[in-house]
């Protein structure tokens, strides 16, 4: 009988257990490079413009939508991949790379976060530190250009999120890699 | 093994040459109207140790007051023998009785007897399994113990928490992000974890029974592979803020505190783990090289390099009697778990797969939970210290990985 009360504690304990937390309604960063935040300086000159001399058929267009002002990198990608067990940006991406940091030393205000990937083989959190490599190997690239380190941020997924899947060599070539995301 | 059809993990592998405890398990009373098969469940856990055998009963009425022929189970060789009843109590609980006797001895080895809320016979089955193989080997039993896991279906993320027989699962968390590394504090009511739910990996504690979540490391970079201190104030945890991936230590019991850096490096450290003393840190770090798994005093002194053989070390567990250290070695390009005696240092691969990851150990170090593949699917498997004995976690459908064996229930 010793256990009898701990046994009634655990079961009022227990029967709380059923409470899942739901996550699928967090919102996620969307890549496009929309960004409200940083326009609303742009907002608050729609109202100067309806008060000001101008005249009154003048319309003052505000683009909520970043990625329509980062026309010039739209041609530019946002990947940059890696030779297995390899940190080294290859030579090929340093035009990449420069692009970036180009478009990003003349824009102060925006932000990238470089995103760090592995291929499948090996554990989660050493994938993790690996991905992490790659993605601050990116981030000096662009810090040695010019760039900020306010607007940077190196951040690693490890291998839990492939670009492609499946177990081919050809697969985890896509993988290796490091994104530059806008934010 | 019909007792393993209502039990998650099924037994795949057994050894040859063990030596298995032969317990004759009798019906319990009443268990034919109860929702959970007491005795089932019980055989079913003790045969998953690999430390027992069940004897034929059937067909034989016994409860916890009978007094059984003794020369008749020694007859069937039979060591042990256990009887009990459920019955239906006027407030709508169950009463479960037990009795265990030694039949070679002729010895009684004790009676128990719990009030439980139907939700909660499961439970009460696991610690009558506890209480046998106890009374049985002298070690505490694990069967009432939980795991927890994460599953991926499509884009859809869940951590799980369920009995230690992979029965009972309740989603605790449920993401469209990934979610990697969850691991039980030692009062076992609350999960630390990784989740990326902020598009970069963060970490959160989070309380079981009420779902409460507190994002305690979401510094600039990547926040991974959190490890409670034995007292569950600290936990050791892996910051990219000041470049690479370093350990640090996080004071739990102070909002915001401020991390504090060990065992600094210019490589690679990562998967702190401590030793149940809370002393030692052991992680791996790739400051020689390869990654291999080190261990740190946390009250000075330089790491010390405790794996020499092949050249990728990761993911150290260690048994919490300080025995055994579980790792996993990529060897001819396999991921295979090891298992070292940390005081001779000998090592041996306990599995047959290629693509082992993160062990964890049960809490009374006679057995580990770990994430492999079979037929090119996800599985996890439980296994006994010596590999000899092997079940997979059946009934989760997608892939599933991380688990991580929870201490005793307090």
């Amino acid at each position: 009988m010793k256990h009898f009360m701990a046994v009634i504690g655990l079961a009022a304990m227990l029967s709380a257990c059923g409470s899942t937390v739901k996550l699928d309604n967090v919102p996620v960063e969307d890549r496009s490079g929309v960004s409200t935040g940083a326009s609303s300086g742009s907002a608050s000159d729609v109202g100067k413009a309806d008060g000001s001399a101008v005249g009154k058929g003048t319309v003052a267009s505000v683009n909520l939508n970043k990625s329509a002002q980062d026309a010039s990198m739209q041609g530019t990608t946002r990947v940059v991949y890696f030779d297995y067990d390899s940190f080294v940006i290859r030579s090929e991406f340093q035009s990449v790379i420069e692009a970036h940091a180009k478009y990003l030393a003349a824009d102060k205000s925006r932000k990238v976060a470089i995103e760090g990937h592995t291929d499948e083989r090996g554990g989660r959190e050493y994938n993790l530190a690996l991905g992490q490599k790659r993605s601050e190997a990116v981030r000096k690239a662009l810090s040695l250009l010019g760039v900020s380190e306010a607007q940077l941020e190196a951040v690693s997924f490890g291998k839990e999120k492939p670009a492609v899947l499946g177990s081919t060599e050809a697969a985890m070539e896509k993988n290796r890699r490091a994104e530059i995301s806008y934010r | 093994m019909h007792a393993s059809a209502c039990a998650q993990f099924r037994v795949e592998v057994s050894g040859v040459g063990l030596t298995q405890i032969p317990v004759a398990m009798a019906a319990f009373k009443g268990e034919e109207t109860s929702i959970q098969k007491i005795s089932a469940i019980v055989q079913a856990d003790l045969e998953r140790s690999g430390q027992f055998r069940g004897v034929d009963a059937t067909g034989i009425t016994l409860d916890e007051n009978s007094r059984p022929d003794f020369s008749s189970w020694r007859q069937k060789n039979a060591d042990a023998l256990l009887a009990g009843s459920v019955s239906r109590l006027a407030d709508g609980r169950f009463d479960v009785r037990m009795h265990l006797w030694d039949v070679v001895r002729g010895q009684d080895l004790g009676s128990q007897s719990k009030a439980v809320v139907q939700a909660d016979l499961r439970l009460a089955a696991h610690e009558i399994a506890d209480y046998v193989y106890e009374k049985l080997t002298g070690d505490k039993g694990v069967f009432s113990t939980r795991i927890s896991y994460v599953t991926k279906r499509g884009q859809n993320f869940n951590l799980w928490v369920a009995d230690a027989d992979g029965d009972n699962a309740q989603s605790a968390l449920s993401s469209s992000e990934p979610i990697i590394s969850p691991a039980w504090s030692p009062n076992s009511k609350q999960l630390a974890y990784v989740s990326f739910e902020a598009r970069k990996p963060t970490i959160y504690v989070h309380e079981v029974a009420s779902g409460k979540r507190r994002l305690v490391a979401n510094f600039k970079g990547s926040n991974s592979a959190p490890a409670w201190s034995p007292d569950g104030k600290t936990l050791a945890i892996t910051l990219s803020r000041d470049g690479g991936s370093q350990l640090n230590l996080l004071d739990l019991s102070v909002v915001g505190s401020e991390p504090r850096r060990i065992a600094q490096s210019g490589s690679i450290d990562t998967e702190p783990v401590f030793t149940a003393d809370g002393r030692t840190v052991y992680f791996v770090s790739d400051r020689g090289g390869s990654p291999q798994i080190y261990r740190v005093g946390l009250t000075g002194g330089n790491p010390e390099r405790v794996t020499f053989t092949g050249s990728y070390n990761i993911s150290p567990s260690l048994s919490p009697d300080g025995r055994w250290l579980a790792y996993i070695s990529r060897v001819s390009g396999a991921f295979k778990l090891h298992v070292m005696e940390l005081s001779s240092g000998s090592t041996n691969a306990i599995t047959d797969t290629i693509a082992d990851e993160r062990p964890s150990f049960a809490p009374n170090s006679r057995m580990l939970i770990y994430a492999t593949q079979q037929l090119g699917k996800e599985a996890l498997m439980i296994s006994t210290v010596d590999g000899k004995i092997k079940a997979r976690l059946a009934g989760q459908t997608g892939d599933i990985r991380e688990p991580n064996w929870g201490p005793f229930q307090k």
